[in-house]
């Protein structure tokens, strides 16, 4: 394949032709993507554009139709989900996709714990590992959610949640992380929080993010992505975004 | 917090009472009643172990029966054909019954809900089927009897010092599992119970734990099976029919599935009606389907449900 040496190491992410199709319908078309370490990326694009089908291909949670996805300089076409996770992929989840009957603490516990041999230790109790439940604490301080760690996950508030869905994403330090929507259904104030948290990231990770509020996404991403009816409609600076007609067409256009 | 100080002094008597009734109870009652409360430890360890599957880990398997009759005849088989003790045929009963889980999950862990319930039932029929045919193995319809006793390091002919050592069996085993559910390990199944997406995407394959989680369950059921078969003297293919896969797996969802100690006490239940009801009938199954339709419909939850049922409930009238 020529895929390697097309990739020449700059890249954290690199897809080629990727098409999933469901049935007859294709979620995504024939999509060429690539991304730099350390990039911020926003990928926009009206309800139904595939944006969240493209993250469960590059995630691996669907397997492609075709096409091909390069990750970190391997190329991970092929591997199941939990493989890319280890080679340092993480995301987060549109609709809120959290372990509800546990507690908050122990939602980040089992997050922490994906990427760790110990997960298969069976003769403990897990509340014995205490270094597990310190990284869990100090994920939580850095969301400001610490005070809520024995509360029940379904009795958080639909922000809280939110910001628990982005500190188990966090918990196992991803080179490449995948945010999707982040921001949705929150208040403006909860909405500001969110973004600030997402500008304290670590410089260092790579971040795609979907976003449907154009500010949010202009305040994290250097470089946009307009995805539309599953094909990269455009891609370029927020201004070359803005600039665009049909951008505004197909997407401020509907709003 | 009151609530939780409730279900805490609540489990305090829950454990007395079961303390009574298991250790202090049985030299005072007619061994007929010592051997029922022998046979609800018996089956409440099978049935705690059906649990992981039930409640922990959303594989509800109706094959249960399978590795408990398949522990069951390995110890019989052996005992009789080979005079091998307890301590010998126990490892062979679990390494029977956990391979044939490892070959079963291959293929019945590629479906989901029904299919997955008819696959692991049909997988019990057959062996079923093979205990009630293969006569020169295991006596076909006649069953097997004339097991004994031996190998345990123990004298245990009698009723009585054979609860007692089941009981420690039972305590031992149990804990064992509720070890296991409260280990990383047994999390990373509550977590696949509540989102297998998301534990895919934390790094967790999340097919390796449900596949190690149905062979440890089937090794205790086999374990179960192989105590059943010295306890009963007698192991036949009602062992491994349909009534017996139904009754574990109704032991968990009458107790309460995902609680542990509630196939304990739907086994508890089960034996003491099944054995009292078969003085006035022999309708059995029927008394079963009945119990099955009324607990589905009444406490879908289960027994260790219905607190919670009767709150949601409540909450439900005051909010109209
Ligand atoms: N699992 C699925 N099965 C079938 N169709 C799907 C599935 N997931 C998404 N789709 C369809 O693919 C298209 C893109 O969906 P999606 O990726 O969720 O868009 P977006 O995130 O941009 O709103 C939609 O038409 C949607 O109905
Ligand atoms: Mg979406």
């Amino acid at each position: 394949m020529n895929g390697k040496n097309m990739n020449n190491g700059q890249n954290a992410l690199f897809c080629q032709k990727l098409t999933k199709a469901f049935g007859g319908l294709e979620a995504v078309k024939d999509v060429d993507f690539r991304v730099t370490h350390g990039e911020r990326r926003a990928i926009i694009g009206p309800n139904g554009a595939g944006k969240t089908t493209f993250f469960s291909l590059i995630n691996g949670q669907h397997p492609v139709t075709s096409g091909s996805i390069e990750l970190l300089g391997q190329d991970v076409t092929k591997l199941p989900a939990h493989k890319r996770a280890a080679l340092g992929l993480g995301r987060t989840f549109q609709i809120t996709n959290l372990f509800p009957t546990q507690t908050v603490i122990d939602n980040l516990v089992i997050s922490a714990m994906g990427l760790m041999g110990t997960k298969f230790s069976m003769l403990k109790p897990l509340s014995s590992y205490r270094p597990l439940y310190s990284k869990a604490e100090e994920a939580l301080k850095s969301v400001g959610l610490l005070e809520r760690d024995s509360v029940l996950i379904k009795n958080l508030s639909y922000g809280e949640q939110r910001q628990v869905e982005i500190a188990m994403a966090l918990i196992s330090r991803p080179k490449v992380l995948l945010l999707d929507e982040p921001t949705a259904g929150l208040s403006p104030a909860e909405s500001h929080m969110m973004s600030e948290i997402i500008k304290g990231l670590d410089p260092s990770i790579t971040i795609l993010i979907i976003e449907h509020d154009m500010d949010v996404a202009l305040s994290v991403a250097d470089y946009i992505t307009v995805l539309h009816e599953g094909r990269v409609f455009m891609e370029g600076s927020a201004d070359e975004v803005r600039g665009n007609t049909r951008v505004q067409e197909i997407y401020f256009g509907e709003e | 917090m009151k609530v939780q100080n409730k279900s805490f002094r609540l489990a305090w008597v829950g454990l007395a009472a079961a303390a009574l009734v298991i250790l202090v109870l049985p030299p005072v009652l007619p061994p007929f009643y010592v051997s029922l409360i022998t046979l609800a430890l018996i089956y409440g360890l099978v049935a705690t172990s059906l649990d992981i599957l039930i409640g922990y880990t959303m594989m509800p398997s109706l094959g249960h029966g399978a590795y408990f009759a398949l522990g069951a005849y390995t110890a019989a088989i052996m005992n009789t054909k080979l005079a091998a003790g307890f301590w010998a045929t126990l490892p062979v009963s679990i390494l029977i019954a956990g391979c044939f889980a490892a070959v079963l999950g291959l293929v019945a862990m590629r479906a989901a809900g029904v299919y997955f319930l008819m696959i692991t039932l049909a997988a019990a029929m057959c062996v079923w089927g093979l205990v009630d045919q293969w006569v020169d193995f295991t006596g076909g319809e006649n069953g097997m009897s004339g097991i004994t006793r031996i190998g345990f390091g123990l004298d245990l002919n009698g009723t009585l010092s054979f609860h007692y050592f089941t009981s420690a069996f039972y305590i031992v085993c149990v804990g064992l599992i509720y070890l296991i559910i409260k280990s990383p390990f047994g999390r990373t199944l509550v977590g696949i119970r509540d989102s297998a997406s998301r534990m895919q995407v934390l790094g967790y394959n999340v097919w390796l734990h449900k596949y190690m989680a149905f062979i440890i369950a089937a090794m205790f059921a086999g374990m179960g099976g192989c105590l059943y078969a010295y306890f009963n003297k007698f192991v036949g293919p009602d062992d491994a029919d349909l009534a017996q896969c139904m009754e574990f797996f109704l032991m968990v969802s009458m107790g309460g599935q995902g609680t542990l100690i509630g196939p304990n006490i739907g086994a508890f239940i089960i034996v003491f009606l099944k054995n009292l009801a078969s003085i006035y009938t022999d309708r059995w199954v029927m008394i079963l389907a009945a119990i099955y339709i009324l607990a589905a419909r009444f406490a879908p939850k289960g027994i260790l449900g219905l607190p919670e049922q009767l709150r949601e409930k409540k909450k439900a009238e005051a909010g109209k």
